[in-house]
């Protein structure tokens, strides 16, 4: 379980965050919207670890965050920078397998049953810079879950592919978090795109110092689908509300 | 660019084309109109033979002019270099990762590089006296601070985003520095190794120009030109040229063969 | 996503220049008390404080003046020299790929030649004056700049050459609106490392040469005396800082004049 308690976070005297406070049960998958700038990011850098807590306090499974904590992964929107393009595909994928003392053999193997999972079978030899942008962000999202991590952050993950694309990718994350049950925090500025992937939507008001002013259950019947999930009326009535939620 | 292998070769065809034209002209403009400072190219080349390369099968064809003079140059020039490369990959590394230290040392290093390497042999004469150890002790010190100023920068401008999946992907530091400092600096770590080298070529050659040298390539040059005999003098041109190329090209290879698969 | 609030980047400015500081005197502590320790015979290594006031002392020697601006002199005329036969040569072999290819296999075998080797075949054919000086550091300080110059003129956008092209403009003009300011970063960067290579040779010269007037005769000769280790390290000094002086005035005369450029452009 993820609790983020009267969390306060900025740079320098520039206050990013102001007041934040969520709790994430396991297995949830939690959209995180907001105007661009209002601090989503460096929300999930705090989470991740990467950023000291400045005010209030964060914590994973009852333990405060200081440092990465275990069993966390994060997928980030640049793949062509998140990826080291020295190594193989293979490698990218391997590379946190390394703190679990498991053999080379071993490693290389659970990597491409990983990249398998994702729909890249046979690229492990190939190096990121000879993949599309939705192969990249694929291996980003083998890397980050190879290690079964039970925490998962993602940073605007499908911000920067094209529509069919995206589509595909969302697809993916919901089939995977079905399978592997992890609690997943999903950051976007798409508003279409957290209704359809989350199980809950919270709404950051525009920064300086943005607070929580929306946090919704998203409850859509039945299996999600491209064309017909965004027709439901259902659908169509929490777009809405979350919009005017951002706009205001 | 893009070219066809027909385009390619035929470029290939030209260049040597020009090259040898180049040197025929040479040879009919020296045959007619001799000189005693532009001997003819294949004069230079038989010289450069029966002084060197004309030794028994069992010591590689090399005479013993060769083996006291060639082989001495080579030791030190690769001593140097790799002792400069070591220390100046190790050094560079440490400073490139803390802001701090490199705040510390960027202006003596600065100073440290815009001496021009030559003004400190004498001193190093002095300390060392002259021979072997002066002379790679002359060379390491003029090649160092290229490699280090280079791969501190090449370190310390690592991408910060690679940095944060470093983290996340909890990496020990071993593993941040194989996986992620030193290849990502591994292209600067070059540019410094190439100027090293060339560097390196002529801090040899310039410690073994000094009177007081008693072998070497250089030796043989100042020897040669004290007893005006220009043939020995565009031999040792034309064998430091020869082992510029090999050299440049050897590292170009290495370089290509480690930088070949990533795309930075 | 890092943004330094307002006074922090000042701060950490300030911060690495006094760290910068204390490194230097650090420094040169540490070379006093190696001087002073007697490690090593006090005159093959003098103190650092006797070597920086034997150093200030000859800023006020007219001899010693009179040497350092020959070494200038010909430090300058050697890198106009190499400046006026690189950067024409090298948009030539940059804007016409023939020349290009057919001069390549001659440019490979010269360059690679360390240029020192030539200081006994030049001082042969023009003796050991000022012309044999500026010879050897054109001949040194050609490669960078040419190199750089060739390089330039390859990464110059096409978008921006075809654009002039479509208005009719002539393959000489577009060499010079478009080519040659795109290129002009490159060369300044090549024209830097051949300041450093011709200030090398200039030295290199002088100390073989060893009689005459400059800042590397200065050197050889306080090499030759007994305790002449204080001047030639006094001399190391005047050199240090005359190369420091140098790649300050480019690096900073390159920032004014193409501040669109990103910083690690070329070879460094």
């Amino acid at each position: 379980m993820l609790r983020l308690d009267s969390l306060g976070q900025g740079y320098g005297d520039h206050p990013v965050l102001h007041d934040i406070t969520l709790t994430v049960p396991d297995g949830q998958l939690l959209c995180v919207v907001g105007p661009s700038g209002c601090g989503k990011s460096t929300l999930l850098r705090t989470v991740a670890g990467l950023l000291p807590v400045r005010e209030g306090t964060v914590s994973v499974d009852g333990a405060p965050v200081s440092g990465v904590p275990d069993r966390l992964a994060v997928v980030f929107q640049d793949y062509g920078r998140s990826l080291y393009p020295w190594l193989p595909v293979r490698e990218n994928v391997a590379l946190p397998l390394r703190r679990r003392g498991l053999g080379r053999a071993e490693r290389r193997e659970q990597a491409e049953l990983m990249l398998e999972r994702v729909g890249l079978r046979g690229a492990g030899r190939r190096y990121p810079w000879q993949l599309s942008g939705g192969m990249q962000q694929r291996v980003a999202i083998a890397r980050a879950l190879v290690c079964r991590p039970s925490l998962l952050l993602m940073d605007e993950p499908f911000g920067s592919l094209d529509a069919q694309t995206r589509e595909d990718l969302e697809d993916l994350l919901l089939e995977v978090h079905e399978s592997e049950g992890a609690t997943i925090v999903f950051v976007t500025h798409d508003i279409d795109e957290s209704v359809y992937v989350g199980d809950r939507v919270v709404v950051l008001s525009a920064g300086p110092g943005s607070r929580v002013v929306l946090d919704l259950p998203v409850g859509l019947p039945g299996k999600r689908d491209q064309i017909a999930t965004r027709g439901l009326p259902e659908f169509v009535a929490l777009r809405a509300e979350i919009g005017r939620a951002v706009r205001s | 660019m893009k070219r066809g292998r027909a385009a390619a070769s035929r470029g290939a065809l030209l260049r040597w084309t020009v090259l040898a034209t180049a040197i025929a002209a040479w040879q009919l403009t020296t045959r007619t109109h001799p000189s005693v400072y532009f001997p003819p190219p294949t004069d230079i080349a038989r010289h450069t033979h029966t002084l060197w390369f004309s030794g028994p099968p069992t010591h590689a064809f090399l005479t013993p002019a060769a083996t006291e003079n060639i082989l001495p140059s080579l030791a030190r020039m690769t001593t140097g270099f790799v002792i400069a490369a070591i220390a100046g990959i190790a050094l560079g590394t440490a400073l490139g990762r803390s802001r701090r230290a490199h705040a510390l040392c960027n202006p003596v290093l600065q100073f440290a590089r815009a001496v021009p390497p030559p003004a400190l042999v004498p001193v190093f004469v002095v300390l060392l006296d002259f021979g072997t150890r002066m002379q790679v002790a002359s060379i390491v010190f003029s090649a160092v601070w290229p490699v280090l100023i280079n791969t501190a920068d090449g370190v310390r401008n690592t991408d910060p985003l690679r940095v944060d999946v470093a983290a996340v992907l909890r990496l020990n530091r071993t593993e941040r520095l194989r996986f992620l400092f030193l290849p990502s600096a591994l292209p600067r770590i070059f540019a410094g190794l190439r100027l090293s080298l060339s560097l390196c070529l002529v801090l040899m050659v310039f410690s073994e120009l000094l009177p007081g040298t008693a072998n070497g390539i250089g030796f043989t040059l100042t020897d040669a030109q004290s007893r005006s005999d220009l043939l020995t003098v565009w031999a040792a041109l034309v064998l430091l040229g020869a082992l510029g190329y090999v050299l440049n090209t050897v590292l170009l290879a290495v370089e290509k063969r480690l930088l070949g698969r990533g795309d930075r | 996503m890092r943004r330094g609030g307002g006074g922090s980047e000042r701060v950490r400015r300030r911060q690495e220049l006094l760290l910068g500081a204390l490194g230097v005197l650090l420094a040169l502590g540490l070379c006093e008390a190696v001087g002073r320790a007697g490690l090593v015979r006090r005159d093959y290594l003098p103190p650092v404080s006797e070597v920086l006031t034997r150093a200030v002392e000859l800023a006020g020697d007219p001899l010693f003046l009179d040497g350092v601006g020959a070494t200038v002199r010909a430090w300058a005329l050697g890198l106009g020299l190499a400046c006026a036969i690189a950067v024409p040569l090298g948009l030539l072999l940059g804007s016409v790929p023939v020349v290009d290819e057919a001069v390549r296999a001659v440019v490979e075998f010269l360059r690679p030649l360390p240029s020192v080797a030539l200081i006994p075949l030049v001082s042969l054919l023009l003796g050991s004056g000022t012309e044999t000086k500026v010879a050897l550091i054109a001949y040194a300080s050609v490669w960078p700049i040419l190199y750089n110059t060739v390089y330039g003129l390859g990464e110059t956008d096409p978008l921006a050459k075809d654009t002039l092209r479509a208005f009719g403009f002539g393959r000489l003009s577009v060499l010079l609106r478009v080519e040659l300011p795109a290129t002009a970063p490159f060369i300044a960067a090549g024209l830097r490392i051949s300041a450093a290579v011709a200030l090398i040779l200039a030295v290199a010269t002088e100390i073989l040469a060893g009689f005459g007037e400059g800042l590397g005769i200065f050197i050889a000769q306080a090499g030759l005396a007994t305790d002449g280790t204080r001047d030639v390290l006094a001399g190391v000094v005047w050199a240090g800082a005359l190369g420091l002086v140098i790649n300050g005035a480019l690096v900073w005369g390159e920032r004014r004049l193409f501040p669109w450029t990103p910083e690690h452009r070329g070879e460094r």
